[in-house]
């Protein structure tokens, strides 16, 4: 859906979806890694199951929640990339525990 | 990486680090103010200037020199004593000027003799079939990712809307290497002839020839369709395709991005918890704060700068910011407030920013049809209530936004309201015969961003704090 600018000479930076390895760049967050990746990113609603992608980018609409390193129902788009980091599509509402 | 404020008082908190915000915070530091800006995303700039310190897109003129502005703001923050703590999400203020604040999933209280409330305009909603498949988003979300991550749309991409971001985003898809397959424009026809009175003003702004200009480079490469009366989306989870009528024609593309903007409206939901009163704007459809020409709300010691004051661009924002930093000045520190440009000459620069807002603001008034939806479309997004939903509700009672909740939950998902609460208003306010000021408003209350149990309760308590709710 989305390419990267050749101009971009951010470093890249590794991060893991579902434990598969995914390039993203220093400076992404977590959301734009996804859309820039060809990972199928789409979550899906706790109330009906439907299936969305990030729809505001800033913060404001939820529908870019993701599971950061264990920890459910984080704002993807307000989360910087970092090494490493694993990522899980959330599925549903967040599980307790998580 | 969790990064505390150093202080528990401090004379100004400004919340918001876009263009109003980094001039307020610089203006009030450099008077000798203690401030402390706190601002929920990874750098300054808020959504006009986002990712100005770190952009991957190098060569200036693809964002326009309009945005490189920003970089200035921020020397200026950075020259001055102000303390400023990014990815800090505010999720309560009260009368009280106190402040609580989540950063690193720990919160922080702290408390203020003035804030300036600077956390601008978000999207207005777009409710249209189908604007919750995945491949539907903003065009304000296409700017934040070119921005801040040099990323463009390259599917097959349609961009549907009005206003002067829908062309401002365009022509930096362009620049970029970016696809767009093709432009709807719905502008209503009528909005032309409404607007020309006020052309003049508009005429001899900067944004004319500007506007121009990116518009005609934008034809040169991508067909627009103006006139465009109905738009939906459609896909089996995910979009396929997009139909729209213009000129009485339906017309269907395939789709893989559908990018929609109707204008931004004030993001209220802090200065509203607050208490902060609000009133219908019928020019811009939206809530505003009431405020006096410094800015200073209902709330004593509450002031809104930016577009949360009224939607008048970063221009304005940049001034509105140093207008209530000033008055914050006046009133902490009145002889720092001689360091600062006269409260004059600062309104003589509100004013000539706001020139031709007007006529914006009328030519892009959306129409009807795109901010009332029917039927099956999603009004909320988050509890997946349909405008349907809404119209049986009032059919057996509901009288407004607040009771409508009991019904249907609308407002009350993680996005509280943002998304849905103007539609469910102007919704509402037609089914009932009345205005939307009658109608009124969710009432939001703090956390204004969810925040876990587990950080509420791991929040400092005093011994007579545990001694109201223990028993026994």
């Amino acid at each position: 859906m989305f390419k990267r600018s050749e101009q971009d000479k951010r470093p890249p930076v590794q991060i893991f979806v579902d434990g598969v390895a995914v390039a993203a760049r220093e400076g992404d967050t977590v959301s734009a890694a996804l859309l820039a990746s060809s990972c199928d990113a789409r979550r899906s609603t706790a109330v009906s199951g439907a299936p969305r992608l990030p729809y505001c980018m800033m913060g404001v609409c939820f529908d870019c929640l993701v599971t950061i390193d264990g920890v459910g129902n984080r704002q993807g788009c307000l989360v910087p990339v970092a090494e490493g980091m694993q990522i899980e599509i959330q599925k549903g509402k967040r599980e307790i525990g998580k | 990486m969790t990064v505390a404020p150093k202080r528990e008082d401090y004379d100004v908190v400004v919340i918001g680090a876009g263009p109003a915000g980094l001039a307020a915070a610089a203006t009030s530091a450099e008077a000798g103010l203690s401030t402390l800006l706190l601002d929920e995303n990874i750098g300054p700039g808020g959504q006009v200037f986002r990712a100005i310190a770190s952009t991957p897109v190098t060569e200036r003129n693809q964002l326009g020199e309009d945005y490189w502005v920003g970089a200035d703001l921020v020397e200026s923050l950075r020259a001055s004593n102000a303390e400023v703590i990014h990815r800090a999400t505010v999720w309560s203020l009260d009368r009280n000027l106190d402040i609580a604040v989540s950063i690193g999933g720990a919160s922080a209280f702290v408390k203020a003799k003035r804030v300036i409330l600077a956390t601008g305009a978000l999207e207005r909603p777009f409710p249209i079939p189908g604007w919750t498949l995945p491949g539907v988003m903003t065009a304000g979300a296409a700017q934040t990712m070119l921005k801040s991550s040099a990323l463009v749309p390259d599917g097959r991409t349609v961009i549907a809307g009005q206003g002067p971001l829908l062309w401002l985003l365009a022509a930096q898809i362009l620049r970029l290497g970016g696809r767009i397959d093709r432009i709807l424009d719905t502008t209503e026809r009528g909005n032309y002839f409404a607007a020309l009175p006020h052309a003049f003003a508009f005429l001899t702004s900067p944004y004319f020839a500007k506007g121009l200009s990116m518009m005609r480079e934008v034809k040169a490469k991508v067909q627009v369709v103006s006139g465009v009366t109905e738009l939906a989306a459609s896909g089996d989870g995910q979009l396929a395709s997009v139909s729209y009528v213009a000129g009485g024609k339906r017309e269907t593309i395939a789709a893989d991005l559908l990018l929609l903007h109707q204008g931004v409206v004030p993001n209220v939901n802090l200065a509203m918890s607050a208490g902060v009163e609000h009133r219908w704007d019928e020019l811009q459809l939206c809530w505003s704060p009431v405020l006096d020409a410094s800015g200073n709300s209902s709330v004593t010691g509450i002031a809104i700068a930016g577009d949360g004051a009224g939607i008048g661009g970063a221009n304005a924002a940049v001034v509105r910011g140093r207008i209530a930093a000033r008055a914050a000045v006046e009133a902490l520190a009145p002889p720092a407030a001689a360091k600062l440009k006269p409260m004059a000459t600062l309104r003589a620069e509100l004013a000539k920013a706001e020139r031709g807002r007007v006529f914006l603001d009328t030519l892009f008034r959306p129409a009807p049809q795109f901010r009332i939806p029917s039927g099956d479309t999603i009004v909320c997004r988050c509890e997946e209530v349909t405008a349907k939903d809404v119209l049986d509700s009032v059919a057996i009672g509901a009288t407004g936004p607040n009771q409508l909740k009991a019904y249907r939950r609308t407002g009350m998902g993680p996005c509280q309201g943002r998304l849905c609460g103007l539609t469910v208003t102007e919704l509402m306010a037609q089914a009932r015969g009345k205005t939307p000021q009658e109608i009124g408003y969710y009432r939001l209350r703090a956390p204004v961003k969810p925040i876990t149990l587990a950080e509420l309760a791991a929040v400092p308590k005093s011994e007579a704090d545990i001694k109201a709710v223990v028993r026994g």
